[in-house]
């Protein structure tokens, strides 16, 4: 097979790869551009280990083509703090213990983001549909939606 | 496998017809990129026809609402106009799989993998939707029911991709919903889904109804019958009744470890009398 050249950025960097035509955006991720953030849970879009965020929308990056990512911008985990400073989410997820194993968590605070990117102010019950196709099989959802509330509070520059 | 992404649809339509049997149409990719992971599944040729120029796009046009064949799921909920207009669409459109696949599944491709329990289909025949086709000899509408022939088959051509879904602005005093089974809430694929869509007169008797269901048959099915029930009534118990029965008795279901036959045939009626009640109401707010 051919392969095909990319141009993309991939958390505010230009990024520029070779991949296979039926190479997965998470394969490159990982394999190719030291990205490991991202996890392949099932491969398959049914457990969101591997979400990443995709101009603005969260996606599975296993249903993602490489290909795909030409002219995008992605954001990954490896992205989310600044330097050495924690976001919010990543921050409320320690404080609230909202991980275990930690093979969820980078899905779990990407769809985060995106949910909080889009409403600051989200009810209990939408943070628990919009994160419906993330799974944890460990530390059980009470702890990660807190961890969200608790994020979510402290963007909007209130006091918990 | 080769990769393409046309810029044109004639171009796309052309890759397409001189490919083998394994050529694929990539919009959303939450089928196809799935079915890829599995070992006895080949594809020669994928084409993305993601940066064919309106396929992203929803288009109001005086009398329709023409949504682009790549256009994803979560951007018809936040499309105001066509929610207005169509919340029953808009609603099964959003039932389909988590936050992360909405991001990227399309109406378009709901239609084109034919799976009898897809969400949007049902919803879709019961506001009379229709869809543009490209191919290498030109363009045509078809009804969305007349799209899919059985579990993964479609009436399309070698050659042939959806280009849009076209949806009819609703007439006054009028409105749909649609309604599934699924064990949980999120994440699940029908058991049953049953689609109403329903236009009243000044006062509120139903001036004519179409309804659907998924999931109950090898494909999505109009029930005439069941529409006939509530035309010239006000949604009486005896019309709700009429329009269960109906589709309780036009179900074609089979037994599987998500449902058995009886108890799809109970609920597609079920499913049909409340989706018929919320589109009722909708059509009185307007």
């Amino acid at each position: 097979m051919t392969s095909i050249a990319v141009s993309t950025t991939i958390n505010d960097d230009d990024v520029e790869f070779l991949c296979q035509p039926d190479e997965t955006l998470l394969d490159v991720l990982r394999n190719r551009l030291g990205l490991m953030g991202a996890k392949e849970g099932c491969g398959t879009g049914d457990c969101g280990a591997c979400s990443t965020i995709m101009d603005g929308r969260v996606v599975c990056s296993c249903l993602v083509l490489g290909a795909e990512a030409q002219g995008r911008t992605i954001e990954t985990i490896e992205g989310l703090a600044n330097g050495s400073e924690l976001h919010p989410l990543q921050s409320k997820f320690i404080e609230h213990a909202a991980l275990q194993c930690g093979i969820c968590t980078p899905g779990f605070l990407m769809a985060a983001k995106a949910l909080l990117d889009k409403n600051p102010d989200p009810t209990e019950e939408e943070i628990r549909y919009w994160l419906a196709g993330n799974l944890c099989r460990c530390t059980g959802y009470d702890k990660i939606v807190r961890a969200v509330q608790a994020a979510a509070t402290e963007m909007r520059g209130e006091s918990a | 496998m080769r990769y393409e992404r046309p810029e044109t649809l004639m171009d796309a339509t052309a890759l397409l017809a001189e490919a083998s049997e394994n050529a694929f149409v990539l919009a959303g990719g939450t089928d196809l990129l799935v079915r890829m992971q599995s070992d006895d599944f080949k594809a020669d040729l994928v084409v993305d026809i993601k940066s064919i120029a309106g396929m992203g796009e929803v288009t109001e046009t005086e009398d329709a609402f023409v949504i682009g064949a790549a256009v994803p799921c979560a951007a018809l909920g936040e499309h105001e106009a066509l929610t207005a207009a169509w919340p029953g669409v808009v609603e099964a459109a959003n039932l389909i799989g988590s936050t992360q696949v909405q991001g990227r599944c399309t109406v378009s491709g709901n239609l084109c993998n034919a799976s009898p329990a897809a969400d949007s289909v049902p919803a879709l025949v019961a506001a009379n939707a229709k869809v543009r086709i490209a191919g290498p000899g030109g363009t045509r509408e078809a009804a969305v029911l007349d799209i899919p022939t059985g579990p993964g088959k479609t009436s399309l051509a070698k050659g042939e991709i959806i280009e849009s879904v076209i949806l009819p602005k609703p007439t006054a005093r009028s409105g749909d919903a649609y309604l599934r089974f699924t064990p949980r809430t999120e994440m699940d694929i029908a058991v049953v889904g049953a689609g109403v869509s329903l236009s009243l007169d000044d006062d509120g008797v139903v001036k004519s109804a179409r309804v659907a269901l998924g999931a109950v048959g090898p494909k999505v099915m109009l029930v005439e019958d069941g529409a006939r029930a509530l035309v010239g009534t006000r949604l009486e118990d005896a019309a709700l009744n009429a329009l269960a029965a109906a589709c309780s008795a036009g179900s074609n279901p089979i037994d599987d470890k998500r449902g058995t036959v009886e108890f799809r045939k109970q609920v597609a009626g079920v499913l049909a009398r409340r989706a018929a009640q919320t589109a009722y109401t909708r059509a009185g707010e307007k």
